[in-house]
C-alpha cells in the first residue's frame, strides 16, 4: 500500500517495516533541540539516566531564546546551566546572545534542518520544520534527554489528514490566514495524533516562509506535525544554506484519513479571537475593536517577509496615539536584513519599538506584558487566557498586514482600509 | 502483567491542569504530587482511590501542557493504569515514559461503569469487567513500550541500556 510523507520519512529512519497507522516504531533522529526553559529539565533527566555523552555533538541544538536577554536572576541561572552543559559536551550548536534568535526561525535559516529529516524538540512548535518537509515534533523533557543520549526515539505511526488549498489568494491574504482558517474549521483537537499534509496550487505558489508559518501552527490543531513535501523552492532554500538534501515524497496511492479542502478564492484576512486559536473570524466581522498593543514577531510571523508586509503598510505613517507597536525580528540575520532594506527606519519613523530577537511577549515572558483589561493583536500563535500577561488581558492573532494596519488606527483594521 | 482494581470514571478532555494544577508543580516527587491528583477536577478525588485502582477517562485524556508531573501524579496516587477512549499525544508519551500503563479502547470504554471491578491482562490484551462478566479487547502493548513499563519508566530503561552497553 502507498505511504504518506510521514510514513515515508519514518520508514527511512527505522529497520522495522512500517505497515500503517497505530504501529509503534523506534526511529533514529537527525536533530534534537531544546531551549532555555526545557533544556535544564532535559539535562537533569539526562544525568539521572547515567548518560555521560550526547549521541552526537553536532546534532544536539540548544537555543536560549525564551527569556533572553535574561530577564531576571532565575532565567540567568537556567541559561547558565544550559551553557555549562553545552561547553562540557562540546555541543557545536549552542546559541545565546547575538547569535541567538527564536529557535524555529533560527534553525531553518542556519541550514540545521531539512527535508526528510526527523527532528525532535522540547518545544511544541518544533513542528515548524515541516514547512521544509522534515518530520518534526515536540516531546517532553525526558524524551528529549533520551534522544540526546541515544539519538533515537519512538513514535506511533500517525494518520494523515490531507489539506488541499486551491484557488488564488486575495490581496492581503497570507499563509497565516490559511492556517487560522483551517484551525477554525477543524478545531483545536481536529488533528489530534495526526499529521497535516498540505497540497494544492496555493501551497505550491507559497514561499518557504509562508510554509513555515503554516507548519508552525499544526500543533494549534493538536497535530503531531504539519508537512509540506519538498519541491524546487525547498531545495533552492536549503541549498542556499549549504545543504544537499535528498527529499522524500508521498506515494501517489497514499492513504489519507480524511481530506479537507480550502478554497482560497473565498478567503479574506482573519483573526483568531480570545481565548482559543479556533475562534476565527474575518477581520471585517471584528473591525473596530480597540487594541492597546501590537506585537509583530515570534516563530510564526517574525521573518523578513512578515517585516516587509508590516513596512508596506507602515511606510510614511504613524502608529495611533496610545498604541504600543512592538516589532521583534525573529533572528539576528532577519534584523540585519531589515536594516539593509530600510525597514527598521520605516518602523522607527512610524513610532514602533524595535527590540531584539527573543520569544519575549509571545509566551508572556518579557518585553511587552499586558495589564488587566488590555488587548493585544499579535502575529504569534497562541491566545490562551493570560498567555501574554494578566489573566484579564486578551490576545488576538493575525498576519503582519492586519497587525500593522491595526497599529495605525488603534482598532482592528483591514489593511485595504489604510 | 496483571492489574486488578476498581474503576474510577472521569469525562472527556481531562486536561493536565485538572490532573495536577500548576500550583502544585513545585516538586517532582510522585508521592507529593499524588496527594493532589485530579484535584483540579474534584477537590478530594484522591480520597476515594485505593492503591491499585484504575482510572477510566473519555476522549483526549491528558490534553494541555507537556508537563511530566501529570502522569507522575497519577502514579503517585497509586494508580498504575489509565484506560481511555483516547489520549492527548504528549501525555501518552510522557505516561509511558514515566512508567504509567495507558490503554486506548475507543467506544468500548462506555461499557465500564464507576466502581466496576477491572482485571487487566497485558499479555492477552484484555480488560475483564469482573462484575459484569464482560471482556474488552485492547491492542497489546507493543514489546518496546512494555519494556519501558517493566523497567519502571524511560529514565530507568535508559539507565539499564547505558549500563548494558
Ligand atoms: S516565539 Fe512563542 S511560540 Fe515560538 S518558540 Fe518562542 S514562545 Fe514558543
Amino acid at each position: 500500500m502507498g505511504k504518506t510523507l510521514a510514513e515515508k520519512i519514518l520508514q527511512a529512519h527505522t529497520q522495522e517495516e512500517i505497515t500503517g497507522p497505530g504501529q509503534i516504531v523506534q526511529v533514529k533522529v537527525d536533530k534534537v533541540l531544546a531551549n532555555d526553559i526545557t533544556a535544564p529539565l532535559a539535562i537533569e533527566s539526562f544525568k539521572k539516566m547515567g548518560a555521560t555523552r550526547v549521541f552526537a555533538k553536532d546534532r544536539v541544538i540548544l537555543v536560549c531564546d525564551h527569556f533572553t536577554p535574561n530577564k531576571d536572576i532565575k532565567s540567568a541561572e537556567q541559561v547558565k546551566k544550559v551553557r555549562e552543559f553545552a561547553a562540557a559536551q562540546e555541543i557545536l550548536h549552542y546559541y545565546e546572545g547575538g547569535e541567538a534568535g527564536v529557535e524555529h526561525a533560527l534553525l531553518p535559516e542556519l541550514g540545521l534542518v531539512g527535508p526528510g529529516e526527523i527532528v525532535v524538540g522540547a518545544d511544541s512548535h518544533t513542528c515548524t520544520y515541516g514547512g521544509l518537509g522534515a518530520f518534526a515534533t515536540g516531546l517532553g523533557s525526558t524524551d528529549i534527554a533520551y534522544a540526546m543520549a541515544f539519538g533515537e526515539t519512538w513514535f506511533k505511526v500517525p494518520e494523515t489528514i490531507l489539506v488541499k488549498v486551491r484557488g488564488k489568494l486575495n490581496p492581503f491574504v497570507t499563509a497565516k490566514d490559511i492556517i487560522l482558517k483551517l484551525i477554525g474549521l477543524i478545531g483545536v483537537d481536529g488533528a489530534l495524533y495526526r499529521v497535516l499534509e498540505f497540497q494544492g496550487e496555493v501551497i505550491e505558489l507559497l514561499d518557504i516562509e509562508g510554509r513555515l508559518t503554516i507548519a508552525n501552527m499544526a500543533i494549534e490543531a493538536g497535530g503531531k506535525a504539519g508537512l509540506f513535501a519538498a519541491d524546487e523552492k525547498t531545495l533552492a532554500y536549503t541549498r542556499e544554506k549549504g545543504r544537499e538534501d535528498k527529499p522524500l515524497f508521498p506515494d501517489k496511492e497514499a492513504r489519507y484519513e480524511q481530506v479537507v479542502e480550502i478554497d482560497a478564492n473565498g478567503l479574506q484576512p482573519v483573526v483568531a479571537c480570545p481565548h482559543l486559536p479556533e475562534n476565527v473570524k474575518e477581520v471585517e466581522e471584528v473591525k473596530g475593536i480597540k487594541i492597546d498593543q501590537v506585537v509583530i514577531g515570534s516563530c510564526t510571523n517574525g521573518r523578513i517577509s512578515d517585516l516587509r508586509q508590516a513596512a508596506e503598510v507602515l511606510r510614511g505613517k504613524k502608529v495611533a496615539k496610545g498604541v504600543r507597536l512592538i516589532i521583534l525580528p525573529a533572528t539576528p540575520n532577519i534584523f540585519k536584513q531589515a536594516l539593509k532594506e530600510g525597514l527598521l527606519e520605516i518602523f522607527l519613523e512610524a513610532g514602533a519599538v524595535v527590540g531584539p530577537p527573543t520569544c519575549g511577549p509571545c509566551l508572556g515572558g518579557h518585553m511587552g506584558i499586558l495589564a488587566g483589561g488590555e488587548r493585544c493583536l499579535a502575529t504569534t500563535n497562541r491566545n490562551f487566557k493570560g498567555r501574554m500577561g494578566s489573566l484579564e488581558s486578551e490576545v488576538y492573532l493575525s498576519s503582519a498586514y492586519v497587525a500593522a494596519a491595526s497599529a495605525l488606527t488603534g482598532v482592528i483594521t483591514h489593511p485595504k482600509d489604510i | 502483567m496483571i492489574f486488578q482494581g476498581k474503576a474510577h470514571k472521569v469525562g472527556d478532555h481531562i486536561d493536565t491542569d485538572a490532573i495536577i494544577p500548576a500550583r502544585f508543580l513545585v516538586t517532582t516527587d510522585p508521592e507529593e504530587l499524588g496527594k493532589h491528583c485530579l484535584s483540579g477536577l474534584e477537590e478530594n478525588f484522591i480520597q476515594k482511590v485505593a492503591k491499585g485502582d484504575i482510572l477510566v477517562g473519555g476522549k483526549n485524556f491528558g490534553c494541555g501542557s507537556s508537563r511530566e508531573h501529570a502522569p507522575l501524579a497519577i502514579l503517585g496516587a497509586g494508580i498504575p493504569v489509565v484506560i481511555a477512549h483516547s489520549f492527548a499525544r504528549i501525555f501518552y508519551r510522557n505516561g509511558f515514559n514515566m512508567g504509567l500503563l495507558l490503554l486506548e479502547v475507543g467506544e468500548e470504554v462506555e461499557k465500564i461503569s464507576e466502581g466496576d471491578e477491572l482485571k487487566i491482562d497485558t499479555q492477552r490484551g484484555e480488560i475483564e469487567i469482573v462484575n459484569k462478566q464482560l471482556k474488552i479487547k485492547v491492542n497489546p502493548v507493543p514489546e518496546f513500550m512494555q519494556k519501558i513499563i517493566n523497567a519502571g519508566g524511560l529514565i530507568n530503561f535508559a539507565q539499564a541500556r547505558i549500563k548494558g552497553a
